[in-house]
């Protein structure tokens, strides 16, 4: 399938789970699980940083948009953005693996464990900047580090399903391109 | 020149990043201007129409406690009827009262439009209510919205064409005025953002005799509300530290979690009022 008709259906699939069904979701009236941001993560390795934060930002202000306070989430996708490509310089495993794979995956990062602490590194950044300008409004340090962490958990153990459930083929391309 | 150009090439990426994060945090605290801002209505508009077709859905799963919750509201309508009262005749000559309703109408302070509930949030530190009545149904910015058994849910902030935003108790900039129904001090609301229904009275001074179990209801000072309306029963009394108020908690009477009908209630006279304000307010400038 064509990458740019690919992406526009994950937009709104992403957006519609979101908002539809993971935000109903309020354990003891604290945690929220937050999966859409993976749409940033699956973004291609060779997309530009400027296209990265500019799709972000697009993704958080559409968020945004059906919560009525605007701000939050965008601020939050393009922090996300901004350091993905850091990451994956840091944590992709041999010189070239994103000439030779499409998009970040448990093979494209070079096994389950890279790839784990590349999605819970920017879980965690995410949650916390979001969860920061949310509680700098209201001011209570613990119970704002208690939700991040919270959160970011149960958001990684719904990206794990995600990933299980909807495996990408990842098709090795020769790098001589 | 040529400096300033090439550490502009060099650093783009990070400006830009500053730049979007800037945006973002003046949207987040200048909330305010957002609603002026003529993207923000067809973006409620949009949004509006993907939340009604969700509902649509969503509604067969509520159906059981909304019934239950009209079922309540009719009862003590019935037990409000004329007919179930009847008074011995001790009176010397009984008057029929022959004002018609049609003629009190033009007298008539609030009018009551029923409006179903397309979008709902308690999750959120800031949350809001989408109804599916707009502009074109008679709802207008500034309404008080209350659920079917009169316990106060919020107020209208934002109205497209078809749909309305209502700000609710349990946002952070939400500030409506309480009143103790039995001792009569008036206080303010706030949320802190934690447990969705439960708010806190603020401003109670240490000298009212408050207790658990107490109502608070509406004090009728805003033009949006009306007096009398139920907002909660107090759960917590504790004195603040370095003020001489109570720090009251109490339970919404509104129950946020299953809102699927409401009542936007306009008052007739708030245009009145306000224009009385302005007067005002322009001769003490």
């Amino acid at each position: 399938m064509n990458s740019l008709v690919k992406n526009i259906i994950r937009f709104a699939l992403f957006i519609l789970v979101q908002v539809f069904v993971l935000d109903k979701i309020h354990l003891h009236q604290m945690v929220t699980p937050y999966i859409y941001f993976l749409f940033i993560i699956w973004l291609p390795f060779r997309m530009g940083r400027t296209q990265q934060m500019l799709i972000a930002l697009v993704l958080g202000f559409t968020l945004d948009s059906f919560r009525h306070h605007p701000g939050f989430h965008t601020a939050a996708c393009v922090l996300l953005a901004y350091i993905r490509p850091f990451l994956i310089n840091l944590f992709i495993p041999q010189e070239g693996a994103d000439n030779n794979y499409e998009e970040p995956s448990f093979k494209s990062m070079g096994g389950v464990l890279p790839y784990m602490i590349f999605i819970s590194v920017l879980t965690f950044i995410h949650h916390g900047w979001l969860f920061l300008l949310e509680a700098w409004q209201f001011g209570n340090i613990w119970y704002f580090l208690v939700k991040t962490l919270l959160s970011t958990a149960l958001s990684l153990f719904l990206i794990i399903i995600t990933e299980l459930l909807f495996v990408r083929q990842q098709k090795f391309r020769t790098n001589t391109v | 020149m040529r400096n300033i150009f090439l550490f502009l090439r060099r650093y783009f990426n990070f400006i830009l990043f500053l730049l979007l994060q800037g945006f973002s945090i003046y949207l987040i605290v200048q909330y305010s201007n957002y609603h002026k801002a003529v993207f923000s209505k067809s973006a409620n508009q949009l949004t509006g129409k993907v939340n009604e077709q969700f509902n649509k859905v969503e509604y067969y799963f509520q159906l059981k406690k909304t019934n239950d919750s009209l079922v309540a509201a009719n009862e003590k309508l019935y037990n409000k009827l004329k007919a179930d009262f009847e008074l011995p005749d001790t009176t010397s000559n009984f008057i029929i009262d022959s004002i018609k309703v049609d003629s009190m109408e033009q007298f008539r302070k609030y009018h009551y439009y029923p409006a179903k509930v397309v979008y709902n949030s308690v999750a959120a530190q800031n949350n809001f209510i989408v109804l599916g009545r707009g502009a074109s149904q008679q709802v207008k910015e500034g309404m008080g919205i209350i659920d079917p058994n009169r316990g106060v849910v919020g107020v209208v902030t934002e109205v497209s064409a078809d749909f309305a935003v209502v700000m609710s108790l349990l946002h952070k900039d939400s500030h409506l005025s309480g009143k103790l129904l039995k001792s009569g001090e008036t206080g303010t609301l706030n949320w802190d953002g934690k447990t969705p229904n439960i708010i806190s009275l603020a401003g109670i001074p240490k000298s009212s005799k408050v207790a658990k179990g107490d109502t608070i209801i509406s004090s009728g000072f805003s033009t949006s509300i009306p007096k009398g309306m139920m907002i909660g029963i107090v759960q917590e009394v504790k004195p603040e530290k370095n003020t001489g108020n109570f720090q009251i908690k109490f339970r919404s009477a509104a129950n946020f979690y299953n809102l699927e009908y409401v009542y936007a209630i306009d008052n007739k006279q708030a245009e009145n009022i306000k224009t009385i304000l302005d007067k005002v307010k322009q001769k003490t400038q």
